[in-house]
């Protein structure tokens, strides 16, 4: 049995990552490296054990062996290989595993990197990401399985084991229940990988933190600049997971939005408000050294967030409290989170006296105080979002009924506060540090704000009446300007220096400053996306109607003509039925191109998927979002319809991509940046000497 | 205080009050937060309710965004394909996990209540396409407002049906 190779290869996983705690914080204790190394080994063999047990998962999976109950709950043998590939990840017991499998990865990886430049913090930072590591393990082994199998006892009942209980005789099912179809679409399967890997990337800048704490790495920044890179990565991939998500959610759940504030999206989006504040904050602490307890509380909560965020994403109860009792693995997550918590902050509160800062603030007007509103209205959105999930719980709680906030309360909370965020975005980056002069930024603002102004008046002359548009709109104009001057002003100064042309100016610029620029480019990201939600919330128009053959409908200057339906049959060895219909999308009595709505139907789980025809309409300004919601077998031969106009949707695709690659530019080694970290810059850097 | 010792003199004089500035700042943003997410609650919460909870509420709760939940009568669903309106009633279940475990579950839950006829129904009414889930004994939570006239006004609709698997597998975490 194949999959009891898996299952042994995750035991001895298991007891790696205890070992590897106990002899690292042995060794570190009497100072013994040699324990260390041999942690270190052990952390190192987790990895390929992991693997192994995951291909093992995935060869059943692959194989319908459906004597495994992973297999039967996740896939069945009408699904296409690939699909009973991704199912890995397609359940709750399975995602676990691969949840440790990303952190064995993560873990190996932060092995082989810099040994000698963190001996110090080594020991500590195994200890740290080997408890992760132990406590995944410990839920795939103990509470959620994907070894399990069925038995038939001798009573005649049927359960789910890993080991056979006595006297039983293995079960095999006749057929699986399927992928959920909502799994099926290709942003879902890459999707919760990319949000696996923010999650667990997390695990490396946190463990760092704490050895640091623990050691007295505290006192320096090193344990900043070692982690940097890690702590981009994870935001990266968590970043890349939300837009994946958003964009899954836009294709296939069929409601004609991207986000809709549910609590397992919360969930993920939690982690990187804070993780976010984090990246900034922790600027501060390079430059000035202050803050450095805030970023230690700040990374600390994001841990507790991920880890929080991994189990309602994987389980989906945050709806009711007896949901979360019932949750087979709802108590060992809360405990860990707990202690995870509490522990840490003892820790910090212990060691506050080496926490103090080495400077104040002098200003008002710097960048520190800007980083700091930064920071505040980040954990302003980050409390906003945490009390409306966590909300329903409390209240049934405290109050005995279920009250419940939805969207509107989001929008009106974050709404405001997303806008100064985007507002500061475009003034931040020009203050100068300690202490700016209000004349030189005045200086640097007053064209962008006129223009912005301008844009502001010129909307409410076109006749755009909602506010909250308009300001949005005017916000958003505001920081483009600002941070594209930026990128203006320094090509310039570098052409008239170096008489470069300006493109190779620009590009020479960017690549000797990648922090600076490529964080820029993810400014003019978020202002792009913003546009995108400012657009598609205040503008968006739907409507809907049942239409006979040939009849047409109008919506925002488009017409629909309903032209025929079919249905076509599963493809053999398949279970999908496709409802089919045919719409001709006209404008201005030109035929802009044919729709094909559909509904997909799957015989196995019987279970639909309604996914949108999808058109750019107007030079892909706005999207048109057409559904098959319903239809006639006979009779009638009519069809309902269902039509959103969202405009400027496509921004947030395009401002993700723009985001995405500012991250990347962020984040690509700088031979220079790189100097200054071997250990005798570091050791010149901590004397004062640089 | 490490600032004293390079801040030019007129700083000194007026150190305190730049320390309060920051605090003050800082409160009053804070505050504006908190402002934000009470009134937030305040204005948008919605009850999750049973039916009977619902007339029970009396007037009050008339105009009101809330969330109810009931089981689906099938003989009284009707639907208008041309005007998209959609009109059932639905029966009275409990919503406390405890009870519904203890009666033997959500489907059976659900086929009591649309058998009995002491349980509390209301009518509802919704515009839009007709769910093909929207059946007898499934399970809709709706979101809307009480009429005057005491029909429930949907301006969203959820349907539950207990699937057969989650019944048929044998013994097995449902959560997947």
């Amino acid at each position: 049995m194949i999959a009891d190779l898996g299952l042994w290869a995750t035991v001895l996983a298991f007891a790696c990552a205890v070992y590897a705690v106990a002899a690292s914080l042995y060794g570190a204790r009497r100072k013994q490296p040699v324990w260390v190394e041999s942690a270190r080994n052990a952390v190192v063999a987790i990895l390929p054990l992991l693997t192994l047990a995951a291909l093992t998962i995935i060869a059943s999976l692959v194989r319908s062996d459906f004597h495994l109950a992973y297999v039967v709950n996740t896939s069945n043998r009408a699904m296409p290989t690939f699909l009973k590939v991704t199912a890995l990840w397609g359940g709750q017991n399975g995602s676990l595993l691969f949840w440790s499998w990303l952190m064995s990865a993560f873990a190996f990886g932060v092995m082989l990197r810099k040994w000698e430049r963190d001996r110090e913090l080594m020991p500590y930072v195994i200890a740290v990401t080997m408890i992760t590591q132990a406590f995944f393990i410990g839920l795939v082994l103990f509470f959620a399985n994907p070894f399990a199998k069925y038995w038939e006892l001798p009573s005649g009942d049927i359960v789910s084991a890993a080991l056979p209980p006595a006297g039983a005789l293995p079960f095999r099912a006749a057929e699986g229940n399927g992928l959920n179809p909502l799994l099926r679409h290709p942003g879902m399967i890459a999707h919760p990988p990319m949000l696996y890997l923010g999650f667990v990337g997390f695990t490396v800048p946190y463990a760092f933190a704490i050895a640091a704490l623990l050691t007295g790495g505290y006192r320096s920044e090193a344990w900043i600049r070692t982690t940097r890179r890690w702590t981009l990565a994870a935001w990266l991939f968590l970043s890349l997971g939300l837009l994946l998500g958003g964009r899954w959610a836009y294709d296939v759940l069929g409601w004609g939005g991207y986000w809709g504030w549910d609590p397992v999206e919360n969930a993920a989006f939690l982690p990187w408000l804070t993780g976010t504040a984090f990246l900034h904050s922790v600027m501060i602490q390079e430059k000035r050294g202050m803050l450095k307890v805030w970023n230690m509380v700040l990374i600390i909560l994001t841990y507790c967030l991920v880890i929080l965020g991994t189990f309602i994403t994987r389980t989906g109860v945050i709806s009711s409290v007896h949901a979360f009792a019932r949750s087979e693995i709802g108590v060992p997550f809360f405990i860990f989170v707990g202690a995870a918590l509490v522990g840490s902050v003892a820790l910090l509160i212990s060691r506050l006296e080496g926490l103090k800062s080495e400077n104040h603030l002098d200003a008002l007007l710097s960048r520190e105080a800007a980083f700091l509103l930064n920071n505040l209205l980040f954990m302003g959105i980050t409390l906003a979002v945490f009390w409306g999930t966590f909300f329903p719980i409390f209240s049934e709680l405290f109050t005995g009924t279920k009250i419940t906030v939805g969207p509107p309360f989001y929008n009106r909370v974050t709404g405001p506060q997303f806008a100064a965020l985007v507002l500061l975005m475009g003034v931040g980056p020009l203050i100068a540090w300690r202490r700016a002069s209000a004349k030189a930024l005045g200086r640097l603002l007053w064209l962008p704000t006129a223009s912005a102004l301008l844009l502001a008046v010129l909307l409410v002359l076109l006749g755009v009446s909602i506010p909250g548009a308009v300001v949005g709109f005017a916000i958003a104009e505001f920081t483009a300007a600002t941070t594209l001057s930026e990128f203006w002003r320094g090509a310039r100064a570098r052409q008239r220096s170096s008489g470069e042309p300006f493109l190779t100016a620009l590009s020479r610029l960017i690549g000797r400053n990648r922090r600076r620029y490529g964080g820029y480019l993810i400014h003019l990201g978020v202002v792009l996306i913003a546009v995108g939600v400012v657009g598609s919330h205040f503008f968006q128009k739907e409507s809907q109607a049942t239409l006979g053959r040939g009849e047409s409908m109008s919506v925002a200057g488009y017409i629909f003509v309903y032209e025929g339906f079919r249905e076509i049959p599963p493809k053999p060895g398949d279970d999908l039925v496709r409802d089919i219909a045919t719409v001709g999308l006209y404008r201005d009595g030109r035929r802009l191109a044919t729709l094909y709505p559909q509904r997909e139907f799957y015989q196995a789980t019987q279970e639909t998927l309604t996914p949108p025809a999808l058109y750019g309409g107007r030079m892909g300004l706005e999207d048109i979002y057409l559904l098959l919601v319903g239809w006639e077998q006979a009779g009638l031969a009519s069809a309902s319809f269902k039509v959103y106009i969202n405009p400027l949707v496509n921004f947030i695709w395009l401002g993700g991509v723009v985001f995405i690659l500012g991250t990347l530019v962020a984040a690509w080694p700088n031979p220079a940046e790189e100097r200054l970290l071997t250990p005798a810059a570091e050791r010149r850097l901590a004397l004062g000497e640089v | 205080m490490a600032e004293t010792a390079w801040a030019p003199p007129t700083r000194i004089a007026r150190g305190p009050s730049g320390r309060a500035k920051f605090y003050i700042g800082g409160l009053i943003i804070v505050a504006a937060i908190i402002y934000l997410i009470v009134s937030g609650v305040a204005q948008t919460a919605q009850f999750f309710l049973t039916v009977d909870e619902l007339k029970a509420k009396g007037p009050e709760i008339i105009g009101r965004d809330v969330r109810v939940s009931g089981a689906v009568i099938g003989d009284s669903i009707q639907y208008d394909p041309k005007t998209l309106k959609l009109t059932f009633t639905v029966a009275n279940v409990t919503n406390s996990n405890d009870e519904i475990a203890r009666a033997g579950g959500l489907a059976e839950v659900l086929a009591q209540a649309v058998k009995d006829p002491n349980a509390t129904r209301l009518q509802v009414e919704y515009i839009g396409p007709k769910p093909d889930l929207l059946r007898h004994e499934a399970q809709a939570i709706m979101t809307g407002r009480l009429r005057e006239d005491g029909v429930f006004e949907a301006h969203e609709l959820l349907l539950k049906c207990p699937t057969r698997y989650e019944e048929a597998l044998p013994e097995q975490s449902s959560g997947e």
